[in-house]
């Protein structure tokens, strides 16, 4: 049943996404770790980190699109379930640190040693097994947005009200992390990360099969949000982001169906948080800031939303451009840059880069019956 | 004068009973009472303002009245129920727009409204058996719409939303539709054809129609319930009401 939820009515555009994440998965970690660093075809290691941070960011794109794109619900906030995800995995790999950390405490952290105390919180106990740890990246955003879904979506509110108290609970977690008694290592967060299941977190290999796994997990995020738009229950969904008391009527439950796509959206944006957190080696309250938030709904609008591919493409497309402006001379541009590319998508391309692409492609192979001279496109 | 006659209660599937509910203070439905019998048609008149829209967010759950009595099948209070429940019950309902959903395909759309389990899990794994794929196809056939079943809903023409939203209510099969204004914005062939339409919808369903065409009224052969400011102004077959001096007065002289 899983399998057959999973590769249900399977399209040209998905079979592409899959074949290029999972390329991706199993060629770039080999020409990492086998090819000469002279080669042409060596991808270095800091080229494959900055991509797999790309991917954890086409991850969350997906998970918000899913909610967006899908259900209609403009979560301002997504960034809060993305940065619990790499909370979850910081506490992990700080209590993988042990007696290795500045002060040599075996138990505590060095940040609660610093703070003088003298045993764990109760809510770190357990982190330092990593099943526990993996249960905790998906139970607490999914957790939290079940219960805020909850109340939100029964006393429906939708719209940009729900979009403003998305933003308010990522800022109040902002805040709320920032300080240094909530134990979770204040502004500066949870870093210094020395081993992953026994692996240097620094070590090539762990960074190559971290890439690899990224690409794994979005893959799978990818086909079960696909799973879930081209089932029925996506059709209910659509309906409801279209016409939503309409879908009441027909006697659907449509606080229960936003509440569904809300938590699973959720659950997506921590497992990328935490595939994220190793791969950049630090986890800190600016995670939580409500621009993160709003940057990913830039990426899926400059992608295309309603697509999920499209998210994805927008986050990898955005931050790449991210990476090479804050790189260079035009640096102190990039927010004029990153607003002007928004206003200029809504204005000319309010399908995204994929629907454009899409529909230029669509319109390029019409013809193509017609004039014979024109050689078919190479597929 | 229109108090419902000892006994109504139990044999309707529609008892309304004294309702009355009012929006800061104005008073859009007073002391209404209304009695469906299984499988009966019946259209309600009334000028702009008479209650009639308001009376079907009453049936539908949508707004809670004041004081009364609302009860399906006799025994079912749908005051005590939400939107989803009501639906679920066997209580239809079609908008005075025309609401279907733009970006579904028409046989899409007539899948959503199929009667069917309608929680998260089922929908998540649903699908598409023979008898409901029938089902599906005899009411694209029914509304004329088979051959567009592909084409998104948004494409079609006004008429043909009204038609394909009342085929979703076919296709829920409740025990009672509600048609809000079915004939609005059709040409005449089309209103003509609707009448036929929900004549046939009548054979083995409980019906209410709201309309302003007499017209469409007259082909439908009706008993025709009159609604002013709210209440009941008089009740019977469409040419003893248009005879009525109070409804001609309010509303059929203007």
């Amino acid at each position: 049943m899983i399998t057959r939820f999973l590769l249900q009515n399977m399209d040209r555009r998905a079979g592409v996404f899959l074949a290029i994440v999972l390329g991706l998965a199993l060629l770039v970690p080999l020409s990492n770790l086998l090819l000469p660093a002279g080669s042409f075809l060596h991808v270095p290691t800091s080229t494959m980190s900055l991509w797999g941070k790309y991917l954890c960011y086409a991850l969350l794109a997906i998970s918000l699109d899913l909610v967006w794109g899908y259900c209609g619900i403009l979560s301002l906030g997504h960034g809060a379930f993305f940065a619990l995800g790499g909370y979850a995995m910081g506490m992990y790999l700080m209590r993988q640190i042990g007696s290795r950390g500045v002060y040599g405490n075996p138990i505590l952290p060095d940040f609660m040693v610093f703070l003088n105390w003298q045993e764990l919180p109760w809510y770190w106990w357990g982190f330092s097994s990593f099943p526990f740890a993996m249960l905790m990246v998906l139970l607490v955003p999914g957790l939290l947005a079940f219960v805020f879904g909850w109340f939100a979506f029964r006393s429906r509110v939708t719209g940009v009200y729900l979009s403003i108290i998305t933003q308010a609970l990522t800022y109040a977690l902002l805040l709320a992390f920032f300080r240094n008694d909530m134990g979770f290592g204040g502004n500066n967060g949870l870093t210094d990360f020395k081993d992953i299941l026994g692996f240097n977190v620094q070590a090539q290999g762990t960074r190559a099969a971290l890439f690899s796994m990224t690409c794994v997990m979005l893959a799978a995020g990818f086909l079960i949000a696909r799973g879930i738009v081209v089932s029925k229950l996506g059709k209910v969904v659509i309906a409801i982001r279209d016409a939503e008391s309409r879908t009441r009527f027909l006697g659907y439950r449509v606080d229960r169906f936003k509440l569904f796509v809300f938590t699973v959206s959720a659950c997506m944006a921590g497992v990328a948080g935490a595939l994220y957190v190793p791969q950049v080696g630090i986890i800190n309250p600016s995670e939580f800031a409500p621009a993160n938030s709003i940057e990913t709904v830039i990426w899926v609008a400059v992608g295309g939303r309603g697509t999920l591919v499209g998210a994805a493409l927008g986050a990898v497309v955005v931050n790449w451009a991210k990476t090479v402006f804050t790189s260079g001379f035009m640096a102190p541009y990039w927010l004029f840059a990153l607003g002007g590319l928004f206003v200029v998508v809504t204005l000319f391309l309010p399908k995204g880069i994929l629907g454009t692409a899409e529909a230029l492609w669509a319109r390029r192979r019409k013809p193509e019956v017609a004039p014979a001279a024109e050689p078919a496109p190479a597929e | 004068m229109n108090a419902p006659v000892p006994g109504a209660l139990t044999s309707s599937l529609l008892y309304l009973d004294g309702v009355s509910v009012s929006f800061d203070g104005f008073k859009a439905i007073r002391g209404l009472s209304l009695t469906i019998a299984p499988g009966e048609m019946r259209a309600i008149i009334g000028p702009n303002g008479a209650g009639k829209t308001t009376m079907m967010d009453i049936i539908t759950g949508k707004t809670k009245p004041d004081v009364g009595t609302v009860m399906f099948g006799g025994t079912v209070d749908l005051t005590k129920l939400d939107e989803a429940a009501i639906a679920n019950l066997g209580i239809g309902r079609k908008f005075q727009k025309p609401t279907v959903f733009d970006f579904h395909t028409i046989e899409d759309n007539i899948l959503l409204a199929l009667k069917s389990k309608r929680t998260v899990g089922k929908t998540l794994f649903w699908k598409t058996e023979g008898p409901q794929q029938k089902r599906i196809d005899d009411i694209l056939g029914i509304v004329k719409l088979a051959d567009k079943r592909d084409r998104l809903a948004g494409s079609l023409s006004h008429g043909q939303k009204q038609w394909l939203e009342i085929g979703m209510l076919l296709a829920q099969d409740p025990k009672l539709l509600l048609v809000d204004e079915p004939a609005a914005g059709m040409t005449d062939g089309e209103t003509a054809q609707t009448a036929v339409l929900l004549k046939e919808i009548a054979q083995d369903h409980s019906v209410i129609v709201v309309e302003h065409d007499m017209g469409f009224i007259r082909e439908l052969g009706v008993k025709v319930t009159v609604l002013h400011e709210g209440s009941v102004l008089a009740e019977g077959p469409l040419d003893q009401v248009s005879a009525n001096e109070r409804v001609v007065e309010v509303y059929l002289g203007r």
